[in-house]
């Protein structure tokens, strides 16, 4: 008899999301979708708010990135108060803000790595449901928790120094940034008691690249076979073809590593992308419109920039990226649980890329704000955490938003989430008749691999808590399954 | 003294409440000493398995399954706290209360989004599987009692730490009046 299962909620972001899974007569899946079903309607509330407000307004979408949204927004407001589409800036404005960003990925990625997924690799996809959380970790690695807190704390730390508070913070202002670091706070980074400094950090980074890298030995099928599937994949580049989260053009490749998107000035998108509406999901579906929106879908995050960028410009970071790339013989990567891999490379040159940015005397002193004459619109774009996030606004004579268009890290990647949700219920759930803790948690897991901050819930602190229905085809519940309920 | 046990949710929130408790850092190793979480993020309990002394609420009700998860929270938590601006009075996402209708909201990002040319069927989410939107969006105590308010955007961590170490000691907390403004 045909089912649909009901994964509910999967998780939040701005909201929950939830997952349905039909079957047919002989238990095959037919269809599978990942619904988000919170919608906040900010593109038209903000109307009419003076522009400035923009970066401390949009943040608060998203508490476990805000500064992504903060500086999107403040880039986007750079070119409308002429300074520039990123490259201005003051240097004291410009590396205050990348040490700000360069601290969020840090914090943000060690978060998802150890908080999220670890529980799955310490515990497996079919652990102790009651262990596999972060509690868990705490109860049994009491070493590898505290290093995750600390970790996240250093980055946060970093946050508030530069931004002046760890969550919504008001640093980057239109045209730079609205203060300096104090030596003490420099000093206190680069040389503080174990373990708040950042050599510990880049140490313990390269600790958990080696827990992975082991792990991925003795797991090669799930890390290298699990809901992978070819695609296309974008990202910010600085003009060198060197990885930038903070700015660049815009570059896609195909899965054959063909330019799909050739270096573009993003101030420009609009030329080259487009969402899809569907009614079953509040998330909308970009997609690249040279190509169209049947195959133009495309992914962003950590494993995308590994395939788009030509080199990281830290040497540990470079050294982890060439043993990375050459897994593959240098062609594109499309194996989706390789963001994990990717994401702590990342957590590495983010960690060396600080030390970089403190050990600048431009962080100290100099100008922080340029002005130039001012537009009436802005492009702001940069690599959050999660991948690519757009920002774009137009303001009117009296300085009031009239648009505003957001294009978020996780929207980017909703196609790639559903494909590798369709994946994983396929291998877990075809031809079986009972559905198990186990293979519900596979489609997390699926999901996960993504960091969508549309699970804001799970990624910060541990896991999705899943609801699993079957109904029949005349809709009656004919079994239900409460994860752990 | 036995564990005291507390749930959490995120409710129409951007979770930087949630964010804000982890920020109370080495001192998470000290929380879970001190109390034992039921359902909430943090964890994989998904509905109540048992009675709770404290529930933790970030987010207003935007939508009616916000409101049914608030309303599940009044009935297991002997104790609920508002954290942050928007479970206390709805915060930025209000902010679609006095600016514009509900339609309007949908229409702006699905049918005028200058990023969205070719939704030539002009569709608006509107499937069976998407719970339904509220009019406005409400603060908690609107919806359900709530026993204590933790101001802040997000509260800083020391104040979610100091009020739940009072709340669990059976203690009276301390709020400063500095910490009773927006941010
Ligand atoms: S009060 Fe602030 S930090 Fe808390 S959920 Fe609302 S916007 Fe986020």
């Amino acid at each position: 008899m045909a089912k649909k299962i009901t994964i509910e909620p999967v998780t939040r972001v701005e909201g929950h999301g939830k997952v349905t899974i039909h079957l047919d007569d002989n238990n095959q899946v037919t269809q599978s979708r990942l619904h988000i079903v919170e919608f906040r309607g900010f593109e038209r509330f903000v109307q009419g708010r003076p522009y400035w407000e923009a970066p401390v307004l949009v943040q608060r979408l998203c508490g476990i990135c805000p500064v992504s949204h903060h500086l999107a927004a403040a880039k986007a407001l750079d070119v409308i108060v002429g300074a520039g589409t990123g490259d201005g800036l003051t240097p004291t404005g410009e590396k205050m803000r990348r040490l700000m960003h360069y601290g969020q990925m840090f914090q943000s990625h060690v978060l998802h790595f150890f908080h999220l997924a670890a529980p799955d690799l310490l515990f497996g996809i079919d652990g102790d449901p009651a262990m596999r959380n972060v509690i868990g970790i705490a109860l049994t690695n009491k070493e590898l928790a505290v290093q995750a807190v600390m970790m996240r704390k250093f980055g946060q730390e970093i946050i508030k120094a530069t931004a002046g508070k760890k969550i919504h913070g008001t640093g980057a202002i239109p045209g730079g940034i609205n203060k300096h670091l104090t030596e003490a706070e420099r000093d206190s980074f680069l040389n503080g008691a174990d373990p708040m400094n950042i050599d510990k950090m880049i140490d313990w980074s390269l600790g958990a690249l080696d827990f992975f890298k082991g792990y991925h030995k003795n797991n090669k099928d799930l890390i290298d076979k699990f809901a992978a599937y070819p695609s296309n994949h974008v990202s910010l580049v600085r003009k060198d073809g060197a990885m930038d989260f903070y700015h660049g053009v815009l570059r896609g490749i195909d899965s054959e590593s063909n330019k799909i998107l050739d270096d573009i000035d993003y101030q420009n998108y609009l030329d080259y992308i487009d969402e899809e509406v569907k009614s079953w999901s509040y998330m909308k579906f970009p997609y690249l419109r040279s190509i169209g929106k049947k195959n133009g879908w495309y992914r962003v995050g950590p494993l995308a920039r590994m395939n788009t960028a030509e080199f990281i410009p830290t040497p540990l970071a470079q050294k982890e990226f060439e043993i990375f790339r050459a897994y593959t013989n240098g062609k594109p990567n499309n194996m989706t649980m390789h963001q994990h891999w990717a994401r702590l490379i990342e957590i590495l040159h983010s960690a060396e890329m600080m030390k970089d940015l403190l050990n600048d005397p431009d962080l100290l002193k100099g100008e922080l704000t340029v002005k130039g004459t001012k537009g009436n619109e802005g492009v702001g774009l940069l690599e959050a955490p999660r991948g690519t996030l757009f920002h774009h606004y137009r303001i009117n004579e009296k300085d009031q938003i009239t648009m505003a268009n957001l294009i978020v890290s996780t929207t980017n990647n909703n196609i790639p989430m559903n494909k590798a949700v369709n994946l994983a219920a396929k291998q877990f759930m075809n031809g079986q008749t009972d559905i198990t803790e186990g293979m519900m948690n596979a489609v997390e897991v699926a999901i996960r691999a993504y960091d969508p901050c549309l699970s804001c819930a799970t990624h910060a602190l541990g896991k999705m808590p899943l609801e699993i229905k079957l109904i029949d085809k005349n809709e009656n519940v004919l079994d239900r399954m409460l994860k752990n309920g | 003294m036995s564990k005291k046990i507390v749930a959490t949710t995120s409710l129409a929130g951007c979770f930087g409440c949630h964010m804000s408790l982890l920020d109370i850092d080495e001192r998470i190793l000290d929380l879970i000493e001190l109390v034992e979480f039921n359902k909430s993020p943090i964890d994989d309990i998904k509905t109540f398995t048992k009675q709770c002394d404290i529930g933790i609420i970030e987010g207003g009700c935007c939508n009616s399954e916000n409101v049914h998860v608030l309303k599940d929270f009044r009935k297991n938590c002997k104790i609920l706290i508002s954290v942050g601006e928007c479970a206390i009075m709805g915060g930025l996402p209000a902010m679609r209360n006095n600016n514009a209708s509900i339609t309007e909201c949908l229409e702006e990002a699905y049918l005028n989004c200058v990023s969205v040319q070719a939704n030539e069927e002009k569709i608006i989410p509107n499937d069976e599987e998407l719970p339904m939107i509220l009019d406005k969006v409400y603060p908690c105590h609107e919806i359900v009692k709530i026993d204590y308010f933790l101001p802040g955007c997000a509260p800083r961590a020391d104040l979610i730490w100091n009020a739940l170490v009072a709340l669990v000691t059976g203690n009276e907390m301390d709020l400063p009046y500095e910490v009773i403004k927006f941010d």
